[in-house]
């Protein structure tokens, strides 16, 4: 199987766990990643604000750029990341915006190349079977709360599973032979794009996530947004503070956990990397599988 | 020359408003065979048409024109002010300068100029037409009610007392549909089975009324006063003639499955009647549960009935009956709430329905009317209604109200209260909306006397802490989110129409909205009719209704149907397809694309150059024509002609417009 990958910027910077997980897994399955030549931002966090025509155009350029390059389904890791290319690929549908567009960014743009979130690709192309063969090390005892966070699921126009209660994450844990907690949270907002403008809010609603994965009895929680896996894990020690109750969640990228299954060691995966330790459950020698497994 | 009248109406400003009528009609009088032209107010008015009757005798006229509104609205009104002057009816064509004009221009010139081409269309095909005459078909004085809900019930009693004969069929084991679920109602309180039950056995007992259980409409064919019904009478593998109904059957069948009379909630056997005061009283067996019929071991009822009522053997019986007229009182299907998967619906067992609820607070329910919650069977003191779930949401494809809910949550309230005294309710609403007689009182009082607390705003989220429902939501009158831990939630899910409701319209030829509702024939003039002429609706398979409304309509219905069987004959429409023999080919094209089965391939014998000659043309039953066009439109050599409707007719309009 090939893709194009558009790793985005988080892939290299804050979620640096996420792009190598990312490759480490890939690689293992087999799957051929193809990052797209000269790509540039999407604009994700602020351009949607700003400007119509340049959130439409940021992505429009990626996308062409992999039409050019013969790609024609491009994996994104990033959930920010995944929806403005989304968002560009419906509107550039409509003739006349995509005239608009092609002058901007002085490129063709046919619409040949389709934006998929990487966990879609993971967990609806990928065969069971080929799955199956690669969990060496199942996971077997974790219990797991599967946020999906907003980006991925919402507008229900862009979203790649039930906005309310998504299931593809959780059923790829599955696989891996965790135990997905059934939770309330898994599409509430973290607070993402508050986190830097005001800190406070962002952190009592990131607090509301981690209490009820908590609540619900995880272990720790998987995670398909670098925006949100940065908010939870960095500003735990903050929402402990808030809630007043000890949680030492880690917060993984669901990707992370793939590998762990995989049995890859923890260092190529980046998961000694995290703020909150996250070493220490991965590394746990596999318990007894349940008997029915 | 036929001598033609042309008559333009205002419609009061309707018309008026947007074409100089004055104009139409001055300019009418140059139309070739116009003798007579005038404007007027009102004509479909008693004036107006006293107005039109002296012109035709003192004009002397052939035919005449109206340029009015569309002849949906009133061209029998025109036809029958022709008769009344001596003319034949049919020798008058009504233009549509409403609709078609006023009502879509704005610009008075333009209005003004589309009516004069109208009307100078509508004089060219006047003067083609020809006097037509109706014949009459005889009418079966039966009538078919399906659905034995409250409102078919209602409807068959009617029909029945008016002194018809009525078949009332259930697809269910048991009249009383939806209501027999229902614990109490508002706004008066009383038990729903005692009100329902008396009516079930009235029913049930009438002389006139056949009630026919656990089956189906599978076909109808034929047409109004003639309906040849097929009706599958399902296997019940229980002969109702043998069995007293003792219930021993039942009482030693081993095995149980869920009960979808209590909504789950509560169990029954293989062999069953759905509820105690069931109507017929006498059990079915479940076939897909049944381990006889099944696994082939067990038949344990036939062992124990003592009158042999049992019969494994027992098949899907075929019968086609003949009906007058049909009532459709189908009903409603309570709305999926597992669309809202923001709610847990369908996961979290404590979020329920009001139907749920219902049947927790019946005496006779699976808590003997002990409301507790499903997960634990504790008592719940803290309860959260939420309203509009599946109503007014066009997310969830749902754009309209259902009428009963505002009303149902009060009442919900209220008996909670007179339950649990010490609970407290709460409940989420959009608007509330207690539009019937003594409704609004009765839900001040569930606020005012039973401390139900109402919240203006929608729930965003329910889910499961400990054994606590957290149910966030917003006050938009505080401008506050808001939170509420609950011990139980109830959903007021709205109605849908039934799953199968468009199936069963495609089977009776009626028509149905977006929503699979059935539509009547006008909103307000013709509430209980269809655009099938024999067939009326009654109760909520129109569109969502409570109990009030449903009775109502019923005895509508009833009155209407009754009214068509007691007539001696029908007057056949008399506009219909005449075939043309000497051009038909015999094609047959026409056969195959006619939708009620009106014509057949016939053979005539004919003389040619002094031999005679067989060949074969297509004959139209004129009983069954119902006038649709499609066979003179298929038709390639122009042999098929609709009466009142034919080529001469349309291509003299298509003539007069390009002539202008
Ligand atoms: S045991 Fe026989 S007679 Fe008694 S209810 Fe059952 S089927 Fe009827
Ligand atoms: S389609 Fe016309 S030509 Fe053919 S059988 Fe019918 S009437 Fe005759």
């Amino acid at each position: 199987m090939r893709y194009g990958l558009y790793p985005g910027c988080s892939a290299s910077g804050t979620g640096i766990e996420y792009g190598l997980s990312t490759k480490a897994v890939a690689r293992r399955l087999g799957i051929e990643l193809v990052e797209i030549p000269d790509w540039n931002c999407c604009g994700a966090s602020s351009a949607h604000n700003r400007d119509h025509l340049l959130s439409i155009a940021l992505p429009a350029r990626n996308l062409a750029l992999a039409e050019q390059a013969g790609l024609t389904d491009i994996a994104i890791p990033c959930a920010a990341c995944y929806q403005r290319m989304k968002a560009s690929e419906r509107a550039v549908a409509d003739e006349a915006e995509r005239r608009e567009v092609a002058e901007v960014i002085e490129m063709e743009i046919k619409g040949t190349a389709k934006a998929r979130a990487l966990l879609e690709v993971f967990a609806n192309d990928l065969d069971p079977e080929t799955l199956q063969k690669a969990v060496v090390k199942p996971l077997n005892g974790l219990k797991v709360a599967c946020y999906y966070g907003c980006l991925l699921v919402k507008p229900a126009e862009l979203a790649i599973d039930s906005p309310e209660n998504p299931m593809m994450m959780d059923r790829l844990i599955s696989a891996l032979g965790a135990t997905p907690v059934d939770w309330a949270y898994k599409t509430e907002c973290c607070g993402g794009s508050l986190a830097i403008t005001r800190p406070y809010a962002a952190v009592g609603m990131t607090a509301q996530v981690l209490k009820y994965a908590k609540l619900a009895g995880a272990d720790c929680i998987a995670t398909p947004c670098p925006l949100c896996t940065s908010n939870l894990d960095m500003r735990q020690k903050e929402a402990e503070k808030v809630l007043g109750m000890e949680l030492g969640l880690p917060i993984y990228y669901f990707t992370e956990l793939m590998g762990a299954a995989f049995g890859l060691p923890a260092e190529e995966l980046g998961i000694n990397r995290h703020f909150t330790e996250a070493t220490a459950l991965i590394k746990k020698p596999a318990a007894p599988a349940p008997a029915e497994r | 020359m036929k001598r033609i009248g042309v008559f333009v109406c205002h419609c009061g400003t309707n018309i008026a408003n947007t074409v100089d009528c004055a104009k139409v009609a001055e300019t009418a009088k140059d139309f070739p065979g116009v003798v007579f032209a005038c404007d007027y107010k009102y004509m479909c008015a008693e004036p107006g048409q006293v107005m039109i009757q002296e012109a035709i005798r003192e004009h002397n006229l052939d035919g005449y024109v109206v340029a009015a509104c569309s002849p949906r609205m009133h061209e029998p009104t025109f036809r029958k002010c022709a008769e009344r002057a001596g003319m034949n009816p049919y020798m008058v064509e009504q233009v549509n300068i409403r609709e078609q004009c006023s009502w879509v221009h704005a610009d008075k010139t333009k209005g003004t100029d589309k009516s004069i081409d109208i009307t100078r269309m509508g004089v060219a095909k006047v003067a083609q037409n020809e006097p037509l005459f109706s014949t009459t078909i005889p009418v079966t004085k039966r009538a078919l009610v399906i659905g034995a809900g409250i409102a078919g019930i209602q409807a068959a009693i009617d029909i029945a007392d008016a002194g018809y004969p009525v078949t009332l069929l259930d697809r269910e084991h048991s009249m009383g549909g939806k209501m027999a679920q229902v614990d109490k109602t508002f706004p008066t309180l009383d038990c729903s089975a005692c009100i329902l039950t008396p009516k079930m056995v009235e029913a049930a007992q009438h002389p006139n009324i056949e009630i026919v259980t656990y089956a189906e409409v599978q076909a109808v064919d034929g047409f109004v006063g003639n309906f040849d019904v097929t009706i599958r009478k399902k296997a019940r593998y229980v002969d109702v003639d043998k069995c007293t109904g003792c219930g021993l059957c039942s009482e030693k069948c081993p095995k149980k499955v869920a009960s979808e009379f209590e909504m789950n909630l509560g169990t029954r056997k293989a062999i069953y009647v759905p509820f105690p005061q069931a109507v017929p009283n006498k059990p079915v067996i479940d076939a897909k549960n049944c381990r006889f019929l099944v696994e082939g071991k067990c038949g344990v009822c036939k062992k124990v009935c003592p009158t042999g009522a049992v019969d494994f053997e027992q098949k899907d019986e075929l019968i086609v009956e003949r009906f007058g007229s049909i009532v459709v009182a189908t009903g409603f299907e309570q709305f999926d709430i597992s669309k809202y998967e923001e709610y847990g619906a369908g996961r979290i067992p404590d979020v329920i329905t009001g139907l749920h609820l219902e049947r927790l607070m019946n005496a006779s329910g699976p808590t003997m009317g002990k409301i507790k919650r499903p997960s634990d069977g504790k008592v719940p003191e803290k309860i959260v209604f939420i309203k509009c779930v599946g109503s007014r949401d066009e997310a969830k494809g749902r754009s309209y109200c259902s009428r009963a809910c505002c009303m149902y949550v009060a009442k919900h309230a209220t008996l909670i209260k007179e339950k649990i005294p010490t609970s407290k309710s709460y409940i989420f609403y959009m608007d509330v909306r207690t539009a019937g007689k003594n409704y609004e009182e009765f839900y001040t009082r569930a606020q005012n006397e039973y401390d139900a607390q109402y919240v203006r705003g929608r729930v965003s989220k329910i889910f499961q802490v400990g054994d606590k429902l957290i149910v966030r939501g917003e006050d938009s009158l505080l401008g506050r989110p808001v939170e509420i831990e609950a011990d139980l939630v109830v959903l007021a899910a709205g109605m849908d129409p039934q799953q199968d409701a468009k199936d069963l319209a495609r089977t009776l030829g009626i028509s149905y909205d977006q929503h699979g509702w059935f539509t009547e024939a006008h909103p307000k003039l013709r509430p209980v009719e269809t655009h099938t002429a024999g067939i009326f609706l009654a109760g909520a398979c129109q569109g969502p209704k409570d109990i009030p409304d449903s009775v109502a309509q019923a005895s509508a219905a009833a009155v209407k149907a009754a009214g068509l069987l007691s007539k001696k004959e029908l007057t056949a429409e008399a506009q219909t397809a005449r075939c043309d023999e000497a051009y038909c080919s015999g094609c047959g094209l026409c056969v195959s694309i006619c939708p009620y089965k009106a014509i057949e391939l016939k053979r005539i014998s004919e003389r040619v150059h002094g031999g005679t000659r067989e060949r074969q043309v297509s004959s139209v039953n004129q009983g069954l024509c119902q006038g649709c066009g499609a066979c003179s439109v298929a038709c390639p050599s122009s042999a098929m002609n609709l009466k009142g409707f034919s080529n001469d007719q349309i291509l003299a309009e298509v003539d007069a417009l390009c002539q202008r």
